[in-house]
């Protein structure tokens, strides 16, 4: 429903005609007129506050597409373009170099600030991991909102190619599986290239504890 | 009523101390087992029982700029009807042509009876520690407190009513910020949890009636009474957004599209939450 038809709704139900709102409102609002009002609502009702700015209801092109499925899996042609799209926002290493220091990845993983309004703009930027993945055995505090990713180099090998898909991942997961629940640590700026290099290390190093 | 409260309350005041040592340690070893521990220690009562009277005597008690009490505020069940007016929240009012939850319309109250300017009746709505306890938390524990084992009824019969809900569900997916996170991307499935904290899957009616008629809580972590509105202010926080401005036309769709799911069961707040 466009403003103008709710606003001749909302006079005619305020006039309390119940004749003139039945026909008047016969046509219920489409879905995707329900999405534009709930996204202009939204604007209006958050204040910019430290550093999250109002730019972040900004929703690009796979925010858009993947609130429209909800919890669901896109239909194919859906997840093909979105995953394209991501795919091609990978910025790979110049040095061809995808795995950093498994030990400060395992920081990285642990450390559950940075982007949060509350949190200092200039103060560590962590990646949570353990927030939603099970990793090294010696943490047990883990969620389970991704799959447990204990032992994932030494399951996958110890190969290039394992290393090349992790980076991939951690910097734009939407490139391998559309609307997935992961954040877009790369694309997004959360991290550095080098913090998702070290991740890359803490998943895919045969010392990590990760693959003990 | 009253009598009995202010006597639990009274000795609830040396369980609270207690709480406030006991969240210190609650950052170390946040278990299930030791809430457990602290849950059976508070057999006594729930330390809300303070914000409940605090907000019962404010509730009563001749304030703001008219001088006088709330005694007169229409929740939506007809002046002064406390008694499960929380269970039909939020809904339509037709004096202010919007639909309220409870804080929207206490804040109208504070303004149309008690001359309140409307940012003084918003002013400081969480709190900001123990020399600054909000006002508001305990005006919500006190009526919030009066509709528990009443079943929920939030209606749906006004076209504002609905128009908040189908909202308040399109908000509930919306997927922005620096993480692309949503509400659904922490409770849109049965069993997942962030680190060790369970997630309540909130597009479910078993789930959202759960996790919707326990709050507002006593947060044993942070010594508070939290509302629901603070409930939505702080998960956005957690999403990366910007900060939800209290008692907002989101703010309030989203409350409707929790409470309508939670409709049929028995509201049973305040709780006490780790």
């Amino acid at each position: 429903m466009n403003t103008t038809m709710m606003k001749r709704c909302i006079a005619w139900s305020v006039v309390g005609a119940a004749g003139a709102w039945l026909v008047g409102c016969a046509t219920a609002p489409s879905d995707a007129e329900t999405s534009a009002k709930a996204a202009q609502v939204m604007k209006a009702s958050f204040n910019a506050r430290g550093q999250a700015g109002l730019d972040r209801l900004d929703q690009d092109e796979t925010q858009k597409l993947c609130t429209d499925y909800k919890t669901k899996a896109p239909p194919r042609d859906v997840a093909e373009k979105i995953e394209k799209l991501n795919l091609a926002g990978i910025k790979w290493p110049a040095d061809g170099k995808y795995a950093g220091d498994w030990k400060n990845g395992e920081r990285i993983a642990q450390e559950g600030r940075g982007m949060q309004y509350s949190d200092d703009p200039k103060g560590p930027v962590g990646a949570n991991c353990y927030a939603c993945h099970q990793l090294a055995p010696q943490e047990l505090s883990y969620g389970t909102i991704g799959p447990p990713l204990y032992q994932f180099g030494k399951i996958r090998g110890y190969t290039e190619e394992t290393r090349k898909y992790a980076y991939g991942k951690i910097y734009n997961a939407e490139a391998y599986n559309a609307c997935s629940n992961m954040p877009r640590f790369g694309q997004m700026h959360i991290l550095s290239e080098a913090q998702v290099k070290d991740l890359v290390a803490l998943l895919t190093d045969p010392d990590s504890p990760v693959n003990k | 009523m009253k009598t009995s409260r202010s006597r639990r309350a009274a000795r609830l005041v040396a369980a609270a101390s207690v709480a406030a040592l006991a969240a210190t340690a609650f950052g170390q070893s946040n278990t299930a087992d030791e809430i457990a521990k602290y849950r059976a220690a508070l057999q006594d009562g729930n330390p809300a029982e303070l914000w409940e009277a605090r907000g019962e005597g404010m509730w009563k008690e001749p304030r703001g700029p008219a001088k006088v009490s709330l005694e007169k505020c229409d929740l939506g069940m007809g002046p002064g009807v406390v008694k499960g007016a929380y269970t039909q929240l939020p809904r339509y009012f037709a004096d202010a042509d919007r639909v309220m939850d409870l804080e929207t319309r206490l804040v109208w109250c504070m303004v149309k009876i008690q001359g309140y300017t409307e940012a003084d009746a918003k002013k400081n709505p969480f709190g900001a520690g123990n020399d600054r306890k909000a006002d508001m938390e305990a005006l919500v524990a006190y009526v919030t407190s009066e509709s528990r084992g009443i079943k929920m009824n939030v209606p749906q019969s006004h076209p504002k009513e609905r128009e908040a809900y189908a909202l308040g569900e399109k908000m509930f997916f919306f997927r922005g910020g620096t993480h692309d996170f949503a509400c659904s991307t922490c409770h849109g499935e049965d069993g997942k949890r962030i680190r060790l904290q369970d997630l309540p899957n909130l597009t479910t009616k078993a789930g959202a009636q759960k996790a919707y008629t326990t709050w507002p809580a006593y947060r044993v972590s942070q010594g508070e009474l939290r509302s629901f509105q603070w409930r939505l202010n702080d998960c956005f926080r957690q999403q990366r957004f910007p900060e939800l401005v209290f008692g907002s036309d989101a703010s309030i769709d989203l409350t409707t599209f929790l409470a309508v799911n939670a409709n049929g069961a028995a509201f049973d707040a305040p709780a006490i939450k780790r």
